[in-house]
C-alpha cells in the first residue's frame, strides 16, 4: 500500500450502514439514499453524541429505582416478603448456589453499571477529540455492544418465577416495579450502544468538521 | 491493484477504506486498523442457512408451545410456557415488562426466523426483488433483540431458585430453547449477507448482479 490510509469520509464517500455499499453522497447536507438497498445514507449517525448522552442519562436515572424497588414479592400463607435485585443475589448465595449468585450479580448489577461508565467514557473521550487508545476504545465499544443483552437475565428469571409460582392461596409471587425499571435500563443502554457511532472514535479534527457531532 | 472480485468497503467501526480480497471458504477479512470482521466467507452461504432456518422454525414452534418447566408442591401442579410467562407479567400489572419479555423472547426471534426464511428462499433465483433487501434489513435489526441464550440462562436460574421451595423439572420446551439457541448461532455463522446484496435488484430498479456471485 502506498500513501496514507484514507477513510470514506475523507474521500468524500459514504458507506451504507445496511448493505455496506460505498456511494458518492447526493449532496453536501443531504446524503440521499443508498442506490442498492434504499437505506438513508449518512456519514455518521445523526446527532450521535447528543442522542447517546440522553439515553445514557435516562438509563442512569432508571438504574436507581431498578435497584431500590422490589422486583419480586412472595406471598406465602398470609405473610409476604419483597426482594430487590441485590436481595435476590443474597438469597441465591444463602441457599448455597454461589456460582449462580455470582452470575446474577455480574449480569444484573455490574454489567449495567459498567455499560453506563463505559459509554460515558467513550462519549467524553470523543467530545474531547482524544486520539489515544483508539483501538482499545473500539474494543471497549464492541464489548458494550456484545454484553448488553445479558443484563436481561434477571427479567427472565423474574418472569418465569412469577409465571410458575401461582399456587393461590398457598403461595404466589408477584412482580414489583423494580423489574420495569430494570428492563428499561437494559433497553435504554442497548439503544444507546446502537446510536453511538464508533467511527467518531477514529475521526481526526479535520475529518470531524464535515459532519454532525 | 484491485482484482476484479475485490470490493472496496469502508469499515463500519472506523470508516477506513480498504479492499476485501477474494476469500477462500472459512477465511475472514479483518479491518487493517481496528480489527473489525469485514467479511467472512462461508462455504455455502445460502443453502446451509436455509436448512438451518427451516429447522429453527420448527424448533421455535415447539419451544413456544410446550412447557418450559413443571412444578409440583403439596399436591398442586403447575407448568409454564414462554408466552405464558409474558402473559402472566401483563396480568400481574407489569404490562410494559410483559411486552418487553414477549418482544425479546418470542417476537424478535420469530420475526428473525421468518424474515431470514423469506430472504433465503427469495434470493435463490437472482436477481431477487428489491423487497428482499428490505426484509434482510429488518431481520438484521431483530438480531440483537432476540435473546434466546439469555432466556435459557434465566430459566435455569429460576429453576434452581424454585427448587428450594418445591420440586421442579425441566420440560420439553427448555430443551427446545437450547436447540433454538444453537440453531440461531449456526445460522449467523453460515449466512453471508454480502451474498444476498450481490443478488438483490438495486433500489433504482437496475439489475447489477455482481460478478462471481454465482456460487
Amino acid at each position: 500500500m502506498t500513501g496514507r490510509a484514507l477513510t470514506a469520509a475523507e474521500a468524500g464517500l459514504v458507506s451504507c450502514e445496511t448493505c455496506s455499499l460505498l456511494a458518492r453522497p447526493a449532496g453536501a447536507d443531504d446524503h440521499g439514499y443508498c442506490p442498492r438497498c434504499g437505506g438513508e445514507l449518512s456519514q455518521r449517525h445523526h446527532h450521535s453524541i447528543q442522542y447517546t448522552w440522553a439515553l445514557v442519562i435516562a438509563a442512569a436515572i432508571c438504574y436507581i429505582p431498578a435497584n431500590v424497588l422490589p422486583v419480586l414479592t412472595t406471598n406465602a400463607l398470609g405473610s409476604s416478603e419483597s426482594d430487590t435485585i441485590l436481595g435476590g443475589v443474597f438469597l441465591l448465595y444463602d441457599t448455597g448456589s454461589w456460582p449462580l449468585a455470582l452470575i446474577v450479580l455480574i449480569a444484573s448489577v455490574m454489567v449495567p453499571l459498567g455499560k453506563l461508565i463505559a459509554l460515558s467514557y467513550l462519549l467524553i473521550s470523543v467530545q474531547r477529540g482524544s486520539l489515544k487508545n483508539t483501538r482499545d476504545r473500539t474494543r471497549l465499544y464492541r464489548l458494550v455492544e456484545f454484553i448488553g443483552r445479558w443484563s436481561m437475565l434477571d427479567v427472565f428469571v423474574d418472569t418465569f418465577t412469577v409465571a410458575l409460582i401461582q399456587l393461590q392461596p398457598l403461595m404466589s409471587v408477584e412482580p414489583g416495579m423494580g423489574v420495569l425499571f430494570f428492563a428499561a435500563v437494559v433497553v435504554l443502554t442497548m439503544i444507546a450502544a446502537e446510536t453511538f457511532d464508533p467511527r467518531l472514535i477514529w475521526d481526526t479534527p479535520n475529518s470531524r468538521q464535515g459532519h454532525h457531532g | 491493484m484491485a482484482s476484479p472480485l475485490a470490493e472496496t468497503v469502508a469499515c463500519p467501526d472506523c470508516d477506513l477504506l480498504q479492499c476485501i480480497p477474494e476469500l477462500d471458504p472459512g477465511d475472514k477479512a479483518r479491518c487493517a486498523r481496528c480489527g473489525h470482521v469485514l467479511a467472512s466467507q462461508s462455504a455455502d452461504p445460502l443453502d446451509r442457512p436455509l436448512a438451518l432456518t427451516l429447522a429453527a422454525l420448527l424448533v421455535f414452534i415447539v419451544a413456544n408451545t410446550t412447557s418450559l418447566m413443571d412444578l409440583s408442591a403439596v399436591g398442586r401442579f403447575a407448568s409454564t410456557t414462554i408466552p405464558q410467562g409474558a402473559y402472566e407479567m401483563w396480568m400481574q400489572g407489569e404490562r410494559v415488562t410483559g411486552v418487553i419479555v414477549a418482544f425479546c423472547a418470542v417476537i424478535a426471534p420469530g420475526a428473525y426466523i421468518l424474515f431470514m426464511l423469506t430472504v433465503l428462499i427469495a434470493v435463490r433465483r437472482p436477481p431477487a426483488p428489491h423487497w428482499v433487501g428490505e426484509l434482510l434489513r429488518w431481520g438484521m435489526a431483530m438480531q440483537p433483540w432476540s435473546m434466546g441464550e439469555v432466556m435459557i440462562l434465566g430459566i435455569l436460574v429460576a429453576l434452581i431458585k424454585i427448587a428450594e421451595l418445591a420440586s421442579v423439572g425441566a420440560g420439553i420446551g427448555m430443551f427446545a430453547v437450547g436447540a433454538l439457541v444453537v440453531l440461531l448461532a449456526a445460522i449467523s455463522i453460515t449466512f453471508d449477507p454480502r451474498e444476498v446484496w450481490h443478488r438483490v435488484e438495486w433500489a433504482d430498479g437496475s439489475v447489477r448482479v455482481a460478478e462471481g456471485s454465482g456460487r
